[in-house]
């Protein structure tokens, strides 16, 4: 009787840790859900399944070129390396993605908490989403993605400091570039307060640039932070950044040297 | 005796079991509060602000002052701040920190949020003893500050903040949208603004805006780039637009009535105007204030709260200086369909306070947050931008008269583009209306935006909208938005247990009633082998 008993018990329990557990799962098939809605607002355009051949693969990509070429509002399909990611939230990210030909911004793509924690610098994806233009900065919008192979790209820094204040600048829009001796004009808290973005202009032969540290980008590098937060004006400085625009160009800031 | 013992054990685990399981769902509730019967000022209280400004550094430096006055007052009180800049993020930041019971003290939010906070166990505090407390309430005898009194809270602005009949929020600043107008072009094109703008005169005017010349230029501004008409907040738009028609959206109840055919010809009108190319929208384009004064825009409808970035000498400009064009703004009310019934959503900053373990540390939350609405604070906020104080104490004030008056002395703080937003509001205060609040109204109202939203971003990638295309939008929105599933208050009927319910509670019955029965199986044998 005792050894049935137990078993009742038992069972009631099971039972009831499945019930518990059920609704967990309930939720997450309808998380997983919402995806897929976002996602077949855009999704046209089919990717070959894993097991056809590399060239049948590659030809469902745009190239560089072409995607530079397509009109916005278009719909677009890329293979793209990650460089950097600002915070996951709310089941988007927002990517800073390059190939060896240019770099992509991928605004608030859609992406699981857990999906975002693999999206480290280097990592090979397959991006769906429209070309949009926000502001000056053309991006990736409504985007959803796949992992892509084992292969990995992480681009260097390119000198764009000739470019600067020439239209030639907008040829680097996105992509990590670096700017030399560069003099700090001013440096500004979001809200006046550290703990948010901080705006940074800085000048090369009598003209401004603006620069921001993005929080949501690097804004839990302590160190970096702080470097950024105490500069001082009059300063030389070498920068690097991915090159977003917003109203003209406009840096997120990646590195900072003091000279 | 010990058989005594074993038996209360066993029914002490049966009755335990059952509700241990059932606790599985139901997070730690801390006791309703009660306003002590006095203020501990011997003792130390750490409270936590979340706040959110509009960008505007002013306005963040107004908390802090705030703040500050506030500590010399009460210096047993520390007021930890922590500033937003977006409604949308404080809102995901109280919802995490509700699971770890963590959530800030005092918090600016709006209805539809607390909505959401109450369902989740937020533990807000229902503030209707606090607010008429004879001691700390509105112009309470022992409030170290000049309160003011209950009867001068505007009443349509307190009322706003009463959710489940009981007042969860008091207003913290108001504002409305409004219709700016680069006035200049619209001559231009030979046409005169009325006082009242309906939606056909601005579509009118666009269409004739949209003539291009032999390279392409627009005519109207010597442009490649021009998009007459941009809507910053589209959820407001498709609320303001169903109000103005009578049409269905949703009521006190909770119930949704979006989805019906008015919304189904706004969509589809909407997206004959996206066709021509005559109206965008700040999540697709960008801010209408840079377009507006780069000459891109003629129409720009933002809140009153954004009218100093708006206009060729706006104080707070995003756009180079060798790209602002010269023209002259003007300000109207949102674009009607009745320009005989004025009809326009209001909307601004609440403020909601979260229960805690210590009464003294609630009550201290309410002394700030009633300390909030003073004055100094309703009217040094007010001013940065096109506010509204919230209280006639502080708009019958002599200051708020004259900074009023002074409207167009400067481009700074009497920037005549936000002074006019604000009179804008001050006058039609009864005309202003707001949306039922339930748990889930948060979810409706995005989605409200997110249909403009998607028939204008379809129209631009060239899909086809029709009845069809709206139909199945419709379904989508409903899905994404989980507006078939929402629970609509404390009380509500929750249907049908789930399957999974029923079946571990009839198997936690049988349990009891085998053991039951195997109890008595057993008394009756052990009373047999007594007789015996």
């Amino acid at each position: 009787m005792k050894k049935f008993l137990a078993l009742v018990f038992a069972s009631a329990l099971t039972l009831s840790l499945v019930a518990c557990g059920n609704k967990d799962a309930a939720e997450s098939t309808e998380e997983t859900a919402v995806v897929a809605e976002e996602t077949a607002e855009t999704e046209d355009v089919v990717l070959p399944a894993e097991e056809e051949t590399e060239a049948s693969e590659e030809s469902a990509y745009m190239t560089y070129a072409d995607y530079a070429a397509t009109a916005v509002d278009e719909e677009v399909t890329v293979k793209v390396y990650v460089q950097a990611t600002q915070s996951w939230w709310d089941n988007t990210i927002t990517v800073y993605a390059a190939d060896a030909d240019g770099a992509y911004f991928i605004y608030n793509m859609a992406c699981t908490e857990e999906d975002a924690a693999k999206l480290v610098p280097g990592t090979e994806i397959i991006v769906t989403g429209v070309k949009g233009e926000w502001e000056g900065e053309v991006e990736i919008m409504d985007a959803t993605f796949e992992f892509g192979t084992d292969a990995t790209f992480e681009a260097t820094a390119v000198d764009a400091t000739a470019a600067l204040g020439t239209d030639a600048i907008t040829d680097y829009m996105n992509q990590k570039v670096s700017f030399t001796d560069m003099t700090v004009e001013a440096v500004s808290y979001k809200n006046n307060e550290p703990g948010d973005d901080i705006y940074v202009t800085l000048s090369k032969d009598g003209n401004n640039y603006e620069f921001c540290l993005e929080y949501y980008l690097n804004g839990s590098d302590e160190e970096f932070y702080n470097t950024v937060g105490n500069l001082e004006v009059g300063a030389t400085v070498d920068v690097e950044c991915f090159l977003y625009f917003y109203q003209g160009p406009d840096g997120h800031l990646t590195k900072v040297t003091v000279k | 005796m010990m058989n005594i013992k074993k038996n209360l054990i066993r029914f002490s685990i049966l009755f335990l079991l059952p509700l241990a399981l059932s606790g599985c769902h139901k997070p730690k509730k801390t006791a309703t509060f009660q306003v002590p019967e006095s203020f501990d000022e011997n003792k130390n209280y750490e409270i936590t602000f979340w706040a959110k400004n509009d960008t505007n550094v002013t306005q963040a430096d107004v908390y802090r002052k705030a703040i500050s006055d506030f500590e010399k007052l009460y210096p047993n009180i520390t007021v930890n701040f922590k500033l937003y800049t977006d409604y949308g993020k404080i809102y995901n930041d109280v919802i995490t920190n509700i699971s770890t019971n963590t959530t800030p003290n005092v918090c600016i939010t709006y209805p539809d949020h607390i909505a959401t906070y109450l369902t989740g166990n937020g533990n807000v505090v229902p503030l209707d003893e606090l607010l008429k407390d004879p001691r700390y309430g509105f112009g309470g005898s022992e409030v170290k500050f000049d309160s003011p009194d209950y009867d001068e809270i505007i009443p349509e602005f307190l009322n706003e903040g009463v959710l489940f009949d009981h007042n969860y929020a008091i207003p913290f600043m108001r504002s409305t949208e409004a219709l700016y107008i680069n006035e200049t072009y619209v001559n231009k094109l030979g046409y005169e603004i009325p006082d009242v703008v309906t939606w056909d005169f601005i579509f009118e005017v666009s269409e004739k805006a949209m003539e291009q010349d032999a390279e392409g230029n627009f005519k109207i501004n010597g442009q490649k780039v021009l998009i007459p008409f941009i809507y910053k907040s589209t959820d407001n738009m498709m609320i303001q637009m169903l109000n103005q028609l009578g049409a269905g959206y949703s009521d006190p109840d909770g119930n949704i009535k979006i989805f019906n055919d008015d919304t189904k010809k706004i969509l589809l009108d909407l997206s004959k105007e996206v066709k021509k190319g005559t109206f965008s929208t700040f999540k697709i384009s960008g801010y209408p204030a840079n377009f507006l004064n780069a000459g891109q825009c003629i129409f720009a409808v933002d809140s009153t709260a954004g009218s100093t970035w708006m206009g060729s000498d706006a104080p707070l400009l995003d756009i180079s200086e060798e790209n602002i064009v010269r023209f002259k703004t003007v300000v109207r009310p949102v674009p009607q369909y009745d320009a005989g019934n004025i009809s326009m959503i209001s909307q601004g900053p609440s403020i909601c306070i979260f229960n805690k373990d210590d009464a003294g540390e609630v009550l201290a939350s309410w002394l700030f947050a009633e300390f909030l609405l003073t004055d100094d604070i309703q009217i040094g906020y007010a001013t940065t931008e096109g506010y509204v104080p919230v209280t006639t104490k502080a708009r019958n004030n002599k200051e708020y008269h004259n900074y009023l008056k002074l409207a167009g002395f400067d481009n700074k703080e009497h920037y005549d583009i936000k002074i006019d937003a604000t009179t804008l509001l001050l006058n039609n205060t009864d005309k202003t209306f707001t949306t039922a609040v339930f748990n889930g109204s948060a979810s409706l109202r995005d989605a409200a935006g997110q249909l403009i939203e998607s028939v204008t971003k379809s129209v631009r990638r060239k899909k086809t909208v029709d009845d069809a295309f709206i139909d199945n939008l419709y379904k989508e929105t409903i899905s994404l938005y989980h507006l078939d599933s929402l629970n609509k208050g404390f009380t509500e009927d929750l249907g049908p247990l789930p399957k999974a319910s029923k079946v571990l509670i009839t198997i936690l019955i049988t349990t009891w009633l085998i053991i039951g029965f195997v109890y008595l199986l057993r008394l009756i044998r052990n009373r047999q082998k007594k007789r015996v």
